[in-house]
């Protein structure tokens, strides 16, 4: 094998420059490029995944998707979903903004309120199936507090399935937007505290006038991405209800309209749907962004 | 009057902040209670009462052998090994190049990585899937392992961002002493990485761990289950053994809670990193 310490450094560079990113480029074609060029493909057909060969139909899988109540009406799940994130936001940044000043046992809460973002999936939904069952957690506590009265069927309930579904993802995501939050407000110098301080703020001052600015773009940034996750909503539904009840998602429609259906055409439209909302919202937010600087 | 109104601020925090901690806890602490009763004991009892014997592990191991929880991590562990193994490798190499060569084409290529965690991995499933049937990988590990390969880009401004802090100087002295390209990345930028190799390791490793909806799709197999998978079949068949459910949720949760306490500072960092870049 020639060694390549023989070669020039210019033909090194080359040489490891392609070697390098081969492996990345290929696995970026397949796994990213390849399967959005096909999505467009599939859905102007009616194919079910299997046949040999793919019906061009147009437009008719689009039709059917905006026309037929049944596939447009899963977007009214993901409001529930999209409001949920205004809670978890206003939440992780209320904690996060008292964590960084001085409170016992800091590191202790820190951990606590983090933790959940890191558990399972599925273990979270068999948590919350356990935590709003009849009998379950929250009854119970209910019952503690002497509000038996408000103790609900709180996944049989149509009109609270999706509160209920949307609470649980709070409790999932809250402690990933908290820590980014953290992160964010203690990058911010103690020096400006301290003058702010001189000045006469208190603590609300400087979480209007300080903290608030400081972390403007990554408020704006996460508020944007509440909209595509809000519609890309699919573990914690699947796993607790299987999307009876009216709680199915729009991610759990396809992929039960592409897997268990087998209309892999449709499916797809879906998906393009769903990509083409997530790019609008991704536009907007760059223009957004842009604007404030 | 200052002072009673401070002490009143206070009172709201604190108060505040244990209601968040309890509401974050409660969840899961009655999930471990009810993974130590027995089955008259969990009927009879409700969920926030403690169990009697705190030792009682038995639904642990009907979980653990029943849900076949060995094979799961089994499974999961190599599948993790070997895809942060890889993105580690390529998501290093990626940033090596274009954080020390200015070659034409790598703002394209940046711009490519960026592009395409634009779209959403869920939109793409049914198109994937086919992808992934025609190479003849459904339901072997492979297919996890390929899609979870794919170079984030996190991972690759992790590392450009560690090797923006290693002097070039460095790369130039090992020039001057004839190391090839290969060597210096090997032997000079990969052990300065370590830090931010961690943080990577830990990033990927939760997600892969946690992931649900890769494994589900692509390794319906049962001999291929990962911990993920394992835990969903608990679902229908146990609808009437809750305590058996919870022991098996607890072991699902219990290595990521040991992994937490032990790396919490890593964890912190790399989650921070991750997400605000």
């Amino acid at each position: 094998m020639p060694k390549l310490s023989n070669l020039s450094y210019k033909n090194q560079r080359i040489l490891i420059i392609f070697l390098f990113s081969l492996v990345p480029v290929v696995l970026l074609l397949t796994f990213s490029y390849l399967p959005v060029f096909k999505m467009f493909q599939y859905s102007f057909t009616s194919w079910n995944g299997l046949s040999k060969n793919m019906e061009y139909i147009g437009f008719d899988n689009y039709k059917t998707i905006f026309t037929k109540p049944e596939y447009f009406a899963v977007f009214k799940v993901s409001l529930y979903y999209f409001f949920a994130t205004f809670v978890q936001m206003g939440l992780a940044l209320y904690f996060a903004t008292i964590l960084s000043f001085n409170v016992r046992l800091k590191n202790w809460f820190k951990g606590i309120l983090f933790f959940p973002t890191l558990l399972n999936g599925v273990a979270i939904g068999f948590i919350f199936l356990f935590f709003f069952k009849p009998e379950g957690t929250l009854n119970t506590i209910l019952d503690l507090l002497g509000l038996t009265s408000l103790q609900q069927k709180w996944l049989l309930n149509p009109q609270l399935i999706n509160v209920s579904l949307a609470f649980a993802s709070v409790w999932r995501y809250m402690g990933m937007n908290f820590i980014i939050f953290l992160g964010a407000i203690s990058s911010i110098g103690s020096d400006i505290y301290e003058a702010s301080e001189i000045d006469g703020a208190n603590r609300w001052h400087q979480f209007r006038h300080i903290i608030i600015p400081s972390i403007k773009r990554i408020l704006q940034l996460n508020l944007i991405l509440a909209v595509s996750g809000a519609i890309g909503v699919f573990e914690i539904p699947y796993v607790m209800t299987g999307g009876s009840n009216g709680s199915g998602t729009f991610v759990i429609q396809t992929v039960d309209v592409a897997f268990k259906y087998s209309k892999l055409g449709l499916a797809s439209a879906m998906a393009v749907v769903l990509l083409g909302i997530v790019i609008l919202v991704t536009i907007l937010q760059r223009i957004l962004i842009k604007e404030e600087k | 009057m200052h002072t009673l109104k401070y002490n009143l601020a206070a009172f709201f925090k604190y108060l505040s902040l244990v209601l968040g901690a309890l509401m974050a806890l409660i969840p899961i602490v009655v999930v471990f209670f009810a993974s130590l009763k027995t089955n008259a004991e969990y009927a009879s009892t409700g969920p926030l009462t403690l169990p009697e014997n705190w030792l009682n592990f038995a639904n642990y191991s009907k979980a653990f052998v029943d849900g076949n929880m060995l094979l799961g991590f089994m499974n999961t562990i190599i599948i993790v090994l070997i895809s942060i193994a890889g993105a580690t490798l390529t998501g290093s190499m990626m940033a090596y190049i274009l954080a020390r060569f200015k070659f034409r084409g790598s703002k394209a290529l940046m711009g490519a990585f960026l592009l395409a965690t634009l779209i959403p991995g869920v939109t793409t499933q049914v198109a994937t899937f086919q992808i992934i049937n025609a190479l003849d990988l459904f339901n072997t590990r492979w297919a996890p392992i390929l899609m979870y390969l794919g170079t984030d880009i996190i991972a690759v401004y992790i590392f450009m961002q560690f090797l923006d802090s290693i002097s070039e100087s460095l790369d130039e002295s090992a020039m001057l002493d004839g190391a090839s390209y290969w060597t210096i990345y090997w032997r000079i930028i990969l052990p300065l990485l370590s830090p931010a190799i961690v943080t990577v390791i830990i990033v990927k490793g939760v997600n892969i761990y946690n992931d649900f909806y890769t494994p589900f799709l692509y390794m319906p197999k049962s001999s291929l289950q990962v911990v993920s998978t394992a835990l969903f079949k608990f679902k229908g068949p146990y609808g009437s053994q809750w305590e058996v459910i919870c022991a098996a949720i607890m072991i699902a949760i219990i290595p990521t809670l040991i992994a937490f306490v032990a790396l919490q500072k890593y964890i912190y960092n790399g989650f921070a990193q991750g997400s605000v870049k």
